[in-house]
């Protein structure tokens, strides 16, 4: 089983949690929506921590479809 | 025989909110009968003696503050106002913080790209030179001794937002009292007065920047004209970013002052700080301080959650300064620990939580250090118990803080 993180930017309210919480995985692009970086895991360091932070829910763990 | 009565969702005599607190970072000591009853939702009842539900369990803010059937309207006639002053200034529409979804997000997502990670860290050189500048005039008049509300704690913010906004600082006397009143009063008529005080400043400041009168400095603001047309809104807006842009963090650098100053250990621990222990500080003090103690929402349904039963029509308050001290999350919650690496909710959550967070730590970031850095004698100028704490219905901290070195 392959994970993928998914990110909603349909509800993403760019508060710049995820950056803080995991900043080896997730940016921010210009408009304030969090955004993948190069590289990014499921696994990696802070990223369950970021997908608790969100306020919004905006980013989860998926199984790759 | 009757049957066993079924406790109440609360302490047994009401509990009135908000209350005072009579230490400046501790939670109001009139809460306490409400932190004993152990539940994460309690009735307590407003100042008009409307019981509303107070969350002080940070599982179930957490779930609320995501939760859209809680509405954030203010115009809802049952929606909850702190202080008899607000009544009439909380029922006029208050744009991304009292609009729900998806008008909110319409909004938020205009002025999202203003308050990036990316932008915040492109204003950390001015903000170290503004921090830096005020330390020098401080030094400067010799005294070795200040109000660090008025010399420091106030005016770094405010020359940030007014640099980001585009708003010219050297109108900051009148947009400082004139915020002090709408937040403070005292009276209904000052509340009042003071928003419509702010509300033609910022109108004529608009009218002026699209004369292009010159000299005006630019900023986001001028980016807003363009976005929003609708002129109420676009003024609104303006007035909020500049309210929270200021006295929210004027109060957390000032009363975060004064709470390292009261914790010598913990003071020691944040002067040997690397940048990843001062921003670790930084949380804790927000967490610590809770100085937003009391976010406001009303059930539009019914809502069952830890085995109650907010019906719609209710009014749901969060006490951030006991959310943030959750027992069953923080160990030993009363305690001081820069090492702390817990999350709070001292932002909110759901999608209010605060647009200018980044911002805010930023400046905490720099301000505090500098502080201590330049200071190294810095000490409360009055005894710690002179120093009065804000009254517990507007946004907690310091109305003066005299210090010397």
């Amino acid at each position: 089983m392959t994970m993928r993180i998914a990110i909603d930017t349909d509800v993403c309210i760019g508060a710049g949690q995820c950056v803080l919480s995991a900043p080896d995985t997730f940016t921010q692009d210009d408009e304030g929506f969090s955004e993948l970086l190069p590289g990014a895991r499921p696994g990696g360091s802070g990223v369950t921590l970021a997908v608790q932070s969100c306020p919004v829910g905006a980013i989860s763990l998926r199984e790759e479809g | 025989m009757t049957e066993s009565p079924v406790a109440p969702a609360g302490p047994m005599t009401p509990v009135v909110f908000p209350q005072n607190r009579t230490c400046p970072y501790d939670p109001a000591p009139g809460y306490d009968p409400v932190r004993a009853t152990g539940r994460p939702l309690n009735r307590v009842e407003i100042f008009d003696g409307t019981e509303v539900w107070m969350v002080t369990g940070l599982a179930e803010a957490r779930a609320l503050l995501a939760d859209q059937r809680l509405s954030s309207a203010r115009e809802r006639p049952d929606f909850p106002v702190f202080a008899k002053r607000l009544v009439g200034v909380e029922r006029r529409r208050v744009e991304l913080l009292g609009v729900d979804d998806p008008e909110h997000n319409a909004q938020r997502r205009k002025l999202i790209p203003g308050f990036t990670l990316k932008r915040t860290a492109g204003l950390r050189p001015a903000i170290q030179a503004t921090v830096d500048r005020l330390l020098d005039d401080m030094v400067a008049q010799g005294s070795n001794s200040a109000d660090l509300v008025s010399a420091f704690a106030l005016p770094v913010p405010s020359i940030v937002i007014c640099a980001l906004l585009g708003v010219p600082y050297e109108d900051h006397d009148f947009f400082e009292e004139a915020s002090r009143r709408l937040l403070r009063g005292p009276g209904r008529e000052d509340v009042e007065a003071a928003r419509d005080a702010l509300d033609a400043y910022l109108n004529a400041l608009v009218d002026r920047k699209q004369a292009s009168e010159p000299g005006l400095p630019a900023g986001l603001l001028d980016d807003m004209i363009g976005v929003f047309d609708d002129r109420e809104e676009l003024v609104n807006l303006a007035l909020i970013l500049l309210l929270a842009g200021h006295e929210t963090t004027a109060n957390m650098i000032a009363l975060g002052t004064y709470t390292l100053l009261e914790h010598p250990d913990q003071l020691a621990r944040f002067r040997d700080a690397d940048p990843a222990g001062v921003s670790r500080a930084v949380e804790e003090l927000l967490r610590f301080l809770s100085i937003a103690d009391g976010m406001s929402r009303l059930a539009t349904e019914d809502i069952e959650i830890a085995g109650e039963t907010i019906r719609a029509g209710e009014a749901v308050i969060f006490s951030t300064s006991l959310i943030n001290r959750d027992p069953d999350v923080y160990a030993s919650p009363d305690a001081l620990d820069l090492t702390r690496t817990d999350r709070h909710l001292a932002f909110g959550f759901g999608i209010h939580q605060c647009l200018g967070q980044n911002l805010a730590r930023a400046e905490m970031e720099i301000a505090l250090p500098a502080l201590f850095r330049r200071l190294p004698n810095l000490r409360l100028g009055v005894p710690a118990d002179e120093i009065p704490c804000k009254p517990g219905d507007t946004i907690q901290g310091l109305a003066e803080l005299p210090v010397a070195w």
